[in-house]
């Protein structure tokens, strides 16, 4: 703490030995070896700890005669600037601080709470928005995203499911996104030569960083949203089916009907869809409560679902019993 | 992010916030102060003794960091230089801004002006590190949330008409609403349902309508809410497990969907997971097409088959869905 203090206040680099001459708690006798290089370890020590605090620690010799490097802290590099946060905008900054499900995120915006609130900002606890959004991450989280700040390549083992093995891959990190609910990274893929996205959860291990930091530059118009989501358009639904389903019955299906018609042997629906074999497996689902009426092509899908689905369970059966 | 920092630092970091917290709120109580950020008030009476032998070179009166501190209230009178907080490390700036665009990207949520004029502030005030390389994209399902979300706050009570897939029913139920949140794909309300006399979650895109009642919303007072950590369904050890064998193109679910167990044999998977219901296994399970063969318990497995054989009997003789043995209809 006192030495944060006298560094803040000085404009001149002070060497180590002028630190230990000021400074209680460094005192020594320079002229012992051991206890001189105690003194060293001490210094070094406290140091490592400033730079991990995020303290910009400036090095750098007070006249171009002085051999010793020199330390002190700018006042501007350090202290937070200035903020000034409505009400409103800080409730929001306290309800986002408690967003965070993963321990070391919550650490980190906790902490950042914290030095806003010593800037001077009021903050609610009890203030809610309405809806709140549960944030959790996955593991791989902390390293892609510094990665992906330091613009450092990374190198992972990545799964998937239809795959057996997991492969190595090579990435520049260009971002993280969060794409309804679930975590990708984008970047350049160094042995595909070319744009991918991974799922998060897919990576098995750690992330390690490899090589120098600011070695490569994501692309200008870079757009991360757009490389995920750009498989995933709404889905046309230009199928219109004709289902029947007991009454009482089927209620799942009645949701996805536009329309229902009672008739002697069970409510008729009208569902629209897109994909056949997707609303075949959700008929087949409903078993003799839901039968497909039109046209055809569901209709065929859902006996030829029905088939597999009798003789994989027949063949399911003969195991149980064996 | 995953590094603690040492106990020593992480002292040193209370302490160079601490002055400028006190300093922006002259005569604050300690316990209020402690309160705020998050320390015991045993452990701030012992930050506070640590300040008194803090401050300029000279360590004489006048160089120390100064305060008048009645046992109770605390007011520094001497900064000796700290008299502003240290700016916002890579990690704390990430979780803040990231967090805030995630609040911003909510569907149904108020103040969105306010998140985002916060944001601003935030990447402002981070400077070169507010560029977290993030981007936050939710689930846009963003009307009827924002229906619901505008009855809830009308602090009423809520008829509902809900689809519960676990039994394949949809019924009317009067809720006390509690909370809204988004878990990952989905949007939630959370509120005491009176007809279940219990705390339950309300998917909200299987809330199929919903009227506001002419009477306040009155959660009992035990009615607690759900820890989300762990996600939405926890399955606990009481429910029946369910093995399936899973081929190669059906993998996917063991991540969309919890499982308990994955045994993974060359080409096919045996996937064991817990489910509320047999019933609502069979139509899920059937639901997800033919990568899918239920192993366990027998009585899945042959309820599954005598429904498949039934259905395809249905296509052979068209005219009349078979007479339900249960019901006779």
């Amino acid at each position: 703490m006192n030495l944060v203090i006298c560094l803040l206040s000085t404009r001149r680099f002070l060497t180590a030995a002028q630190i230990a001459a000021t400074v209680p708690g460094y005192e020594h006798d320079p002229s012992d070896p051991r206890d001189h290089e105690a003194f060293q370890r001490k210094f070094e020590r406290d140091k490592a700890e400033l730079r991990e605090l995020g303290v910009p620690l400036e090095t750098g010799t007070a006249s171009i005669f002085d051999q010793e490097p020199g330390y002190r802290i700018a006042q501007r590099e350090y202290a937070l600037p200035d903020i000034l946060l409505e009400p409103d905008e800080a409730a929001a900054v306290g309800i986002a601080a408690r967003l965070w499900q993963h321990a070391g995120l919550a650490a980190a915006a906790s902490s950042g709470l914290a030095k806003l609130r010593a800037a001077g900002v009021e903050v609610d606890p009890q203030a809610t928005l309405g809806v709140e959004p549960v944030v959790t991450v996955d593991p791989s989280f902390g390293p892609l995203t510094t990665a992906a700040r330091d613009r450092r390549a990374v190198s992972f083992k990545y799964r998937v499911p239809e795959v057996d093995e997991p492969s190595a891959r090579r990435l520049e990190p260009w971002g993280v996104v969060c794409w309804r609910g679930r975590w990708y990274v984008v970047g350049h893929d160094k042995d595909r030569n070319a744009a991918r996205c991974f799922r998060l959860s897919r990576i098995v291990g750690d992330v390690r960083a490899v090589g120098r930091p600011e070695a490569f530059t994501p692309p200008a118009d870079l757009d991360l949203i757009k490389h995920v989501a750009r498989s995933s358009g709404p889905i046309a639904r230009n199928g219109r089916a004709t289902v029947t389903v007991r009454q009482g019955r089927a209620a799942g299906l009645r949701r996805l009907a536009s329309a229902v018609v009672t008739a002697p042997e069970g409510d008729i629906l009208t569902i629209s869809y897109g994909d056949p074999e997707w609303l075949a497996a959700r008929i087949a689902g409903y078993g003799p409560d839901a039968r497909a009426d039109s046209p055809p092509e569901l209709r065929d899908a859902v006996i030829q679902q029905l088939k597999e689905l009798a003789s994989r369970h027949d063949r399911s059966v003969a195991e149980v019993t064996r | 992010m995953s590094t603690l920092r040492t106990p020593s630092a992480d002292r040193l970091g209370r302490l160079l916030n601490l002055v400028p917290y006190l300093l922006a709120r002259p005569g604050i109580r300690v316990a209020e102060a402690a309160a705020d950020l998050a320390v015991t008030e045993r452990q701030l009476r012992e930050d506070l003794e640590l300040l008194w032998v803090c401050g300029l070179p000279g360590y004489g009166p006048g160089d120390l960091i100064d305060m008048a501190f009645d046992g109770d209230t605390v007011t520094i009178s001497h900064d000796a230089g700290i008299d502003k907080p240290l700016r916002l490390n890579p990690d704390e700036a990430l979780a803040l801004v990231v967090a805030l665009r995630m609040l911003a990207e909510t569907p149904g949520i108020g103040s969105r002006d306010a998140i985002e004029r916060a944001l601003a502030k935030i990447e402002s005030a981070a400077g070169d590190l507010a560029g977290a390389p993030v981007a936050v994209k939710l689930p846009a399902n963003q009307e009827r949330l924002t229906a619901v979300r505008a009855a809830v706050d009308s602090g009423n009570a809520l008829r509902l008409t809900y689809y519960t897939a676990a039994r394949d029913e949809t019924t009317e139920r009067v809720v006390d609403p509690m909370r809204m949140l988004t878990v990952g794909t989905f949007a939630y309300l959370e509120a005491w349902c009176r007809r279940a006399e219990a705390t339950r979650m309300f998917r909200i895109d299987r809330i199929d309508a919903f009227t506001v009642l002419d009477e306040p919303s009155r959660p009992p007072v035990g009615a607690v809410p759900h820890d989300m950590s762990d996600g939405v369904f926890r399955p606990g050890p009481e429910l029946p497990l369910v093995t399936l064998r899973v081929s190669r193109g059906g993998r996917w679910i063991t991540e969309y969907y919890p499982v308990e167990d994955v045994v993974e044999e060359p080409g096919e998977w045996l996937v064991t997971m817990r489910v509320t219901d047999l019933g609502w296994a069979q139509r899920f399970l059937v639901g997800l097409g033919r990568d899918v063969t239920v192993t366990g318990p027998p009585e899945l497995v042959e309820q599954i088959r005598a429904a498949a054989h039934a259905a395809l009997g249905q296509y052979a003789a068209p005219h009349a869905l078979e007479a339900d043995p249960a019901t006779g209809r």
